[in-house]
């Protein structure tokens, strides 16, 4: 399974032994995995009452807590690693959020869908929005309020002084360095403040 | 399939040396009240604590025989295949000292008079409270708790049972509860303490002595307490404008609304099973709460030393133990690294909440205590 292999790569970014903050944490089955083989601890932050109920279930720290009002709750470089993965797209306050987690991370790691990824430009070519595995809704269902490119993150990281420390795309459970911005589905960020 | 616990028999022991309070004043020959449901395995691992709030005791679940209507305060909870399992659990509820459910409170006799306490009942907190139950314990054999619940007044003893005895337990669950009360809280107690000391029959705390007990200062207590239980959307539900009568009766005095009738019968009903001096000693209590006090104001501090696994849970219409003081308990025990947890369920009910059974809080606690469960091979 894909999501499985893309989660075990984003694992092995994640230092062991780290201090690990996961923004929007879903039902914890990463932050559980970083805990038990990696030796790290920390907390998952989740607003939807079935995700805390299933983190509760799993054993892990759950926090329920809506992101788009900030993590004034953490102090400054409180974790080692914030994960924000598979959540950016979802907030309104997206640069507000970059910035809460390059302030209280030392490191974060951030991944979304990549809306240039080539068959969703197939799909606005031929003048629909795209349907596809990594953004399987229609467009007047969706959950997703941010859209952006693999390319788009770049300028806004550059714009707010974060120093990328690696970027490249996932594509079915693989890793995608060559042209990211066309070839990935998804393109995952690491970063700190610079 | 979860059902009653069944009959349930409330058990008592003495303690002969004095509890030492923090006042600086000793409760001497004193009894507690509790109950336990459920069976203490072998190694003494699965022992869960219950502590109560304000107008609770140590019948926590279950019934008593020959009374119907009996259940326990947090029966919904408690029981055979309930989220707090008796089958895997050995359960423990205490009446706290200066209650009036049956543990040594100002009703009963003071040893240095010969008479009852009345006012001269030593003004408890809740770290005495915790500090008697943890005797209770000793004698039960019981060195370290599975866990340690609590909601409200409940909540502030399991929190304080993590600062004071942090090696005693496992596991704190602290329900709708907060890290000291604000100033509109201690005005609402403080509301009600003036209802009841000004109420003639009050006779400065030694009403036992003319027969007579200060009901409409304990009514009065009562109706104010419970307005601040219930959110302004949950009364509005319930009862909104209706009336007594289809007509209105232009009456000042005569009850035309039907939340006035409710709370008039809750006051009531109050007035004749509980305490008048109990009721200021536990408001009290809650006043004086405040772990962060004697760490320079620094919650953060208080909670260094904790050493359990923490669940917190607030309720998002509660607005005397609101989302916010729960929040202040989280970011003290993050900034401490220490595991936890915490709910935000978003009920309509109030501080009423933590009582009933919105399946969103009951399946978190559940889930936490199947947690528990399985560390002991339960």
């Amino acid at each position: 399974m894909s999501e499985r292999k893309d989660l075990e790569l984003i694992a092995e970014m994640v230092p062991p032994g780290s201090r690990v903050l996961d923004l929007g944490c879903g039902t914890g089955e990463l932050l559980a995995h970083l805990c038990q083989h990696r030796g790290c601890s920390g907390y998952g932050i989740e607003i939807a009452d079935e995700n805390v109920l299933a983190c509760t279930q799993r054993g892990v720290n759950v926090i329920q807590l809506n992101l788009e009002e900030g993590l004034a709750l953490f102090d400054d470089r409180s974790f080692d690693v914030v994960l924000q993965l598979d959540t950016l797209q979802h907030l309104r306050n997206t640069e507000k959020m970059l910035i809460e987690t390059a302030r209280v991370g030392r490191i974060g790691i951030v991944s979304f869908p990549n809306f240039a990824h080539l068959p969703n430009r197939f799909a606005i070519f031929r003048g629909r929005m795209p349907v596809t595995k990594t953004l399987p809704y229609q467009w007047y269902d969706t959950p997703n309020i941010r859209v952006g490119t693999y390319a788009d993150f770049e300028v806004l990281a550059r714009k707010n002084g974060l120093r990328v420390l690696d970027s490249f795309g996932l594509k079915e459970g693989r890793p995608v360095r060559r042209w990211p911005n066309l070839m990935a589905a998804t393109a995952v960020f690491k970063f700190d403040r610079g | 399939m979860s059902s009653s616990i069944g009959h349930v028999t409330p058990q008592s022991l003495s303690f002969s040396e004095p509890l030492a309070l923090r006042s600086g004043a000793q409760l001497r020959d004193y009894t507690l009240v509790y109950e336990t449901y459920g069976a203490l395995n072998a190694d003494k691992s699965n022992a869960v604590l219950v502590c109560h709030a304000l107008n609770a005791s140590h019948h926590v679940a279950g019934t008593y025989e020959h009374q119907p209507k009996s259940e326990g305060w947090w029966d919904n909870l408690v029981g055979p295949a309930k989220p707090l399992d008796t089958n895997r659990f050995f359960v423990i509820g205490v009446n706290n000292p200066g209650s009036c459910f049956g543990s040594t409170g100002p009703m009963h006799i003071n040893p240095a008079t010969g008479k009852p306490y009345g006012a001269d009942f030593p003004v408890v907190t809740v770290e005495d409270w915790v500090d008697a139950q943890a005797r209770l314990l000793d004698r039960l054999g019981i060195t370290q708790l599975a866990a340690v619940l609590g909601g409200s007044l409940g909540g502030m003893q399991a929190l304080s049972w993590s600062l004071r005895y942090p090696d005693r337990l496992r596991h704190c669950i602290a329900i709708a509860t907060a890290p000291n009360l604000s100033a509109q809280n201690i005005a609402f107690n403080e509301v009600a303490r003036r209802a009841i000391v000004t109420d003639p029959d009050f006779h400065g705390g030694h009403f036992y002595a003319h027969g007579v007990v200060p009901r409409r200062g304990l009514r009065v207590a009562r109706m104010i307490g419970h307005i601040t239980y219930l959110s302004d959307d949950v009364m509005a539900a319930k009862f909104g404008r209706s009336m007594k009568a289809e007509q209105i009766g232009y009456s000042t005095q005569d009850i035309e609304f039907q939340v006035e009738s409710y709370l008039r019968y809750q006051g009531d009903k109050f007035s004749d099973y509980f305490d008048a001096n109990t009721y200021l000693l536990i408001t009290r209590a809650l006043d004086y709460f405040d772990p962060a006090r004697e760490h320079g104001g620094s919650l953060t501090a208080a909670f260094a030393g904790a050493k359990a696994k923490f669940q917190l849970a607030s309720f998002t219409t509660d607005w005397r133990f609101s989302p916010a003081r729960s929040r202040e308990i989280l970011k003290a025990l993050v900034d401490n690294r220490h595991d936890v947890s915490y709910a935000e369920i978003d009920a309509p009910h109030g501080h009423d909440a933590f009582l009933l059974d919105d399946p969103r809080y009951h399946g978190v606690l559940r889930a936490r205590f199947d947690l528990i469960a399985k560390e002991f091979g339960g």
